[in-house]
């Protein structure tokens, strides 16, 4: 019943895209938001001059921008059928999510508890708690699919054939590393 | 009549299994069925808070609830106006077209049937949890439907009402993006075999462009309402100017949101009127690669003129004049509509029956609030007559001369459809006269006390003003639009038992959904249709002289 007709397009392809223009509009507010109040972003205490530690950052950004890569390496296993891997590439996707996940919380934690930067402290704790805070709950909504792929991968649920999923997901993924692309040039370059 | 009745109980099912299966289906024409309900619930709500505010409003310097009148009055506007637009307009709206576009397309059901039901849930939730604010000790919010910052500080509005405002609009803004994700999935990808996007029902092709428009304008809204809830529970700055923040921003968001949201409201319902028109004018749509093309030029013009509603906050004056010119192009397209719905009749065998009255009422009603709003998209206009009555004039000939008047050519043209009875025509006609005469008189006259001053949401006013009279002759007109809504709900429930039965295709119309049984089965169609022109059932009812034939 479900099968899509004659069409080309597969309506769970084209609703993940409707999705992720949806995200792309929430997150554009928000960036929009911070780019907003740059001015007073710049100039309160604490600003993004000295509060943000920028190698970590820069570490952990590499993490992400290489996970895109090793879930696009992936996806090409998984269509191939190399099933070891592709378990391989998607495991490695989730660790480097995980390890981005970590190093925002190491960041966090010093922007709180050294640099006494808080949500309600000033415009930029405002801006960039809630700018990074949702993204990084988009990673880890991510890491969650990734794991429930990865699990269901395991019981060779995903195949070939059936892989559909698992593109999606690595969409979804590749959506959320962009967005951090343009999270990292606002907060960390241009409100410099 | 007695013994159908009783035959269909009998193969009924027992209730508590009948009310377990609507509350749990995935149907998409039963969850439509249920998200025009649930707009119908909330209109009488939403109207019984407009009659109470008509009420206040009769006589100068009244206090019908005595001492809590000015706080009570702050808040029933702020319902009645949050209701009728996230708990009435779109709700009925989705639930049409959750009805409709499987079986206009010629699929078997939406493509995520139960992404689908959890935007109805969702919708319904978050409307009780904006109603759970009268069970809260500060009572439901006062801070008028756009929820201007600081009003939604924790500085002016201390209690939880307002937290739960902006958790419900949260919470049902999920749910409607969740209908703009299904709806193009379904339209992009499961049309019937033949149908190309040139030739769907025009009324899917504004669910389209709505849908776009859903997925653009409500996610902002989210973020703002998160905004909102981060301030007031965490101390955020965003709209606190003491802090640097901006109630400014909060304007631009809101509208950002709130200007395609009245073409989300309205789109659809050009797609209805284009649909019925037609019909019940005998001949086709008069230039619907024109009407397509405005529809798709509203859809994105429409993203960029949002701070016309902000022309008094002190813009630049280039700010100025860039959107009030953008404004003013969206009149361009809308003619274009107007004027092939009017060529559509035309020379058209035209038949006066409940849809093509209603039809008729929203040309002529959505031209005056097409008209008032050019004068207002003009800022030096607008300068003089912003938050007054004018603007409420302008927009209840909108969303009411058009959306609701819309929607009810839309109900009585496909109830049919739905419910295998036809609607009572004599009702339709009471209902569409008082509503006409009631409407006039209750929206006409707030131009006039627009003009002479009144500022909107005043709950009250001296009598020495030359106001009193023009707020009489509106709540007057109040009461009699009214008995029209419970007359349009008495059609409905007492036609679902007595009224005619319907047959396949009542209208002798030509699209899809009228070629399978009234109500369809579960499945819709039998055997999926294959389909050459833009009239498919025309084609199948006239194959001597069918469509393709002339259509390029
Ligand atoms: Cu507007």
């Amino acid at each position: 019943m479900s099968e899509p007709p004659s069409e080309a397009l597969d309506p769970r392809k084209v609703g993940m895209l409707a999705f992720l223009v949806s995200e792309a509009a929430f997150f554009g507010t928000l960036i929009a938001t911070f780019l907003f109040f740059l001015r007073p972003i710049r100039s309160g205490e604490p600003n993004p001059r000295d509060a943000f530690d920028i190698p970590l950052v820069l570490l952990s950004t590499f993490c992400l921008l290489l996970s895109s890569a090793t879930i696009h390496q992936a996806h090409k296993s998984l269509l191939r059928g190399w099933r070891w891997a592709f378990l391989g590439w998607w495991a490695t996707t989730m660790v480097l999510g995980i390890i981005f996940l970590g190093g925002t919380a190491l960041e966090w934690s010093s922007l709180i508890q050294e640099k006494q930067l808080t949500i309600s402290r000033n415009l930029l704790g405002s801006c960039y708690f809630t700018l990074v805070g949702f993204h990084a709950a988009h990673v880890s909504v991510g890491v969650v699919m990734l794991a429930v792929v990865l699990l269901l991968a395991m019981r060779d649920v995903v195949t070939p054939q059936q892989s559909l999923g698992a593109e999606l997901v690595s969409w979804y993924w590749h959506f959320v590393d962009g967005v951090w692309v343009v999270v990292f040039a606002v907060v960390y370059v241009v409100a410099r | 009549m007695a013994t159908i009745e009783r035959e269909s109980h009998v193969e009924s099912p027992p209730w508590p299994a009948r009310v377990h299966d609507w509350l749990t289906t995935v149907d998409h024409k039963k969850l439509g069925i249920m998200y025009v309900a649930l707009a119908m619930g909330f209109l009488i709500i939403g109207g019984i808070e407009a009659l109470l505010i008509r009420w206040q409003l009769m006589w100068p310097e009244s206090r019908i609830f005595g001492q809590d009148t000015p706080t009570l009055f702050n808040q029933l506007f702020t319902l009645h106006g949050t209701t009728m637009v996230f708990l009435v307009g779109m709700p009925v709206l989705i639930g049409m077209a959750n009805y409709l576009v499987p079986l206009m397309i010629g699929a078997r059901d939406m493509a995520f049937p139960r992404l689908n039901a959890l935007g109805l849930w969702t919708t319904l939730f978050g409307g009780l949890v904006l109603y759970l604010s009268f069970l809260t000790p500060g009572g439901p919010p006062a801070i008028g439907w756009f929820a201007y910052a600081p009003l939604t500080g924790h500085t002016f509005a201390r209690d939880v009402g307002t937290d739960l405002w902006a958790m419900g609009l949260l919470v049902s803004g999920v749910g409607t993006i969740g209908a703009g994700v299904n709806f193009l999935a379904t339209i992009l990808a499961m049309r019937a075999p033949g149908m190309t996007l040139g030739k769907v029902p025009f009324f899917v092709w504004t669910i389209l462009w709505t849908s776009v428009q859903i997925l653009l304008a409500i996610p902002p809204l989210t973020a703002a309402l998160i905004m909102v809830v981060l301030d007031r529970q965490l101390g955020a700055h965003f709209f606190d100017a003491a802090n640097g923040g901006s109630p400014y921003l909060w304007q631009h968001l809101f509208w950002f949101f709130g200007h395609p949201e009245v073409y989300i409201l309205i789109l659809p319902v050009f797609g209805i009127i284009s649909e019925v028109i037609p019909v019940f004018s005998r001949k086709v749509l008069f230039g619907y690669e024109f009407m397509a093309a405005a529809t798709m030029g509203i859809a994105f013009i429409a993203m960029g003129v949002w701070a016309h509603h902000m022309y008094c906050v002190g813009l630049a004056r280039t700010v100025d004049i860039y959107f009030a010119a953008a404004s003013l192009l969206v009149s361009i397209p809308t003619g274009i509509k107007m004027f092939n719905w009017l060529a559509t009749m035309y020379g058209g065998r035209i038949r006066f029956t409940a849809p093509m009255l209603f039809a008729i009422g929203f040309l002529a009603m959505f031209l005056i609030g097409g008209l008032t709003g050019i004068m207002l998209a003009v800022a030096p206009v607008d300068f003089q007559v912003s938050d007054t009555y004018f603007v409420v004039g302008h927009f209840h000939f909108t969303l009411i001369g058009g959306t609701l008047f819309g929607v009810f050519a839309g109900i009585y043209y496909w109830y049919p459809k739905v419910t295998g009875r036809m609607l009572s025509e004599t009702l339709a006609r009471w209902q569409f006269w008082l509503l006409l005469v009631g409407f006039l008189l209750t929206f006409g006259p707030m131009h006039v006390s627009g003009v002479l001053g009144m500022p909107r949401r005043i709950y009250t006013y001296l009598p020495d003003r030359g106001w009193d009279v023009w707020n009489q002759i509106s709540t007057i007109g109040a009461l009699i639009q009214a008995p029209s809504y419970l007359i349009f709900v008495w059609n409905l429930m007492a036609s679902l038992r007595s009224g005619p039965p319907a047959g396949d295709d009542p209208w002798d119309a030509w699209t899809l959904e009228w070629a399978t049984t009234s109500p369809p089965p579960p499945y819709n169609f039998e055997e999926v249709p294959t389909v050459r022109s833009r009239r498919p059932l025309w084609d199948f009812k006239h194959p001597d002289d069918p469509d393709w034939k002339y259509e390029g």
